[in-house]
């Protein structure tokens, strides 16, 4: 592989590439198959990496011990309410620390979905055939997915703007099957993720454009679906798209 | 996960260390290779974490504080003394194979086969590629783990990786021959 690119490759699947690199690259990636070829297997290495190398449980007794050996004694006690009323103070550190906990917490689980979805995106225009269904026209994409996915959903009518339907294939979230459409603006792809809305990990996710890495990611709930809409597109490009679909929907 | 500008205590300690609880302890795991010598482990490190929190700087990288000690009292025990003869330099010119991109094989790769490939590799690689896969580290916060600049993180990552994935290639035709 004697791509220039080539040595910035895992930086950008590690999404550690600054945002005006990752958008160059992420062009570069459409027009030289051997580079997105390459991102493809490293997308996937990562994905089975992290699959199996979630492997060991520690064992309930053992938790146990070490809560027993790092447990402040307060909390052991059992009599920790009046020192609570006497600190304040210590109640509110703890508390800012289990908000900032589960915010963080909430956050991971946010990043986990939405890089799920950007890696999704990646793969899909990497591979020789990114959709299965191939047409410009909702009329045919809406009544393909029929069968193939357990809910049915509307898709926006793009004449007068600048989107074009490029066509939907099924894909996967967290075991569930779903819809993914691709849209094309200018020389841009944009994946839009139908799912059911399982009112589980997706909920809290924002319902304004996000930026992460080089794509913005925007998702929302409507009649029981869950749509996220991921490009490297502008923010403004995102949110005119995903008000068509919220219209459509 | 930074820790806020604030005094910090017993209680913080456990708020902050019980969550990571898990990781540590799968990851002590696959570093020892066995289940009571991670318990070991995981205990080690809890108590030196606890002892050396007062000294714990604050506004930097608690996760990878933890991993840290972790990852050196791994490295001074005697499983881990055996496995890393291997100076740093020496890491960085361990040969790996680099076959061509191998996509195709990766995705029917089954999980068991990936996760021998990873016991097979030495701890440097292992330790790399758990630490960037599983826990989801920046560049910079596995740098803090392995007291490594963040440049020979990209260099060892990638070789890691190139590593893995000749592995993989050896076990697939094995597969495929029958052996």
């Amino acid at each position: 592989m004697a791509c220039e690119w080539s040595a910035k490759l895992d930086a950008y699947v590690d999404g550690e590439l600054s945002s005006s690199e990752s958008t160059a690259l992420a062009a570069h990636l459409r027009e030289c198959t051997s580079c997105a070829t390459y991102a493809l297997g490293l997308v996937q290495m990562k994905r089975s990496i992290a699959a199996a190398g979630k492997r060991y449980q520690p064992g309930a007794e053992f938790r146990g011990k070490i809560q027993k050996t790092i447990g402040s004694k307060r909390r052991r006690d059992g009599s920790w309410y009046w020192k609570i009323v006497a600190i304040p103070a210590a109640l509110v550190l703890i508390l800012s620390v289990t908000v900032n906990l589960y915010v963080n917490r909430e956050k991971a689980r946010r990043e986990r979905v939405y890089s799920e979805l950007t890696d999704l995106h990646v793969a899909t225009l990497a591979s020789g055939s990114p959709v299965d269904v191939v047409s410009t026209d909702r009329h045919t994409v809406k009544p393909w997915f029929q069968g193939k996915i357990p809910f049915s959903f509307n898709l926006p009518e793009l004449q007068g703007t600048d989107f074009s339907l490029v066509g939907g294939r099924v894909t996967y979230l967290a075991q569930s099957p779903g819809a993914h459409l691709i849209y094309r603006l200018r020389q841009h792809e944009i994946s839009v993720f139908i799912f059911q809305d399982r009112g589980d990990g997706t909920a809290a996710l924002a319902s304004t454009p996000i930026s992460r890495l080089s794509f913005t990611v925007e998702s929302w709930t409507k009649n029981g679906l869950r749509y996220f809409v991921v490009g490297d597109v502008g923010a403004q490009d995102i949110e005119s798209l995903s008000k068509l679909l919220r219209d459509a929907g | 996960m930074e820790v806020p500008d604030q005094r910090l205590s017993a209680a913080t300690f456990e708020e902050l260390a019980l969550p990571l609880f898990e990781q540590l302890y799968n990851f002590a795991h696959w570093l020892a290779q066995d289940a009571a010598e991670a318990e070991d482990l995981v205990q080690e490190t809890y108590v030196k974490a606890l002892r050396g929190f007062s000294g714990f700087q604050l506004g930097t990288n608690f996760r990878a504080w933890m991993f840290r000690i972790l990852r050196n009292t791994f490295l001074t025990s005697r499983t881990g003394l055996k496995s890393t003869v291997v100076s740093d330099e020496e890491i960085e010119t361990i040969p790996s194979a680099a076959p061509n991109p191998e996509t195709v094989l990766i995705e029917r790769a089954n999980r068991e086969m990936v996760r021998q490939g990873l016991t097979e590799l030495p701890v440097p690689f292992r330790e790399i590629l758990l630490l960037c896969e599983v826990e989801e580290m920046s560049y910079e916060e596995i740098a803090q783990v392995l007291t490594i600049p963040v440049g020979t993180v990209m260099s060892r990552l990638f070789r890691a990786r190139r590593a893995l994935r000749s592995l993989l290639v050896e076990k697939f035709k094995g597969v495929q021959n029958g052996v």
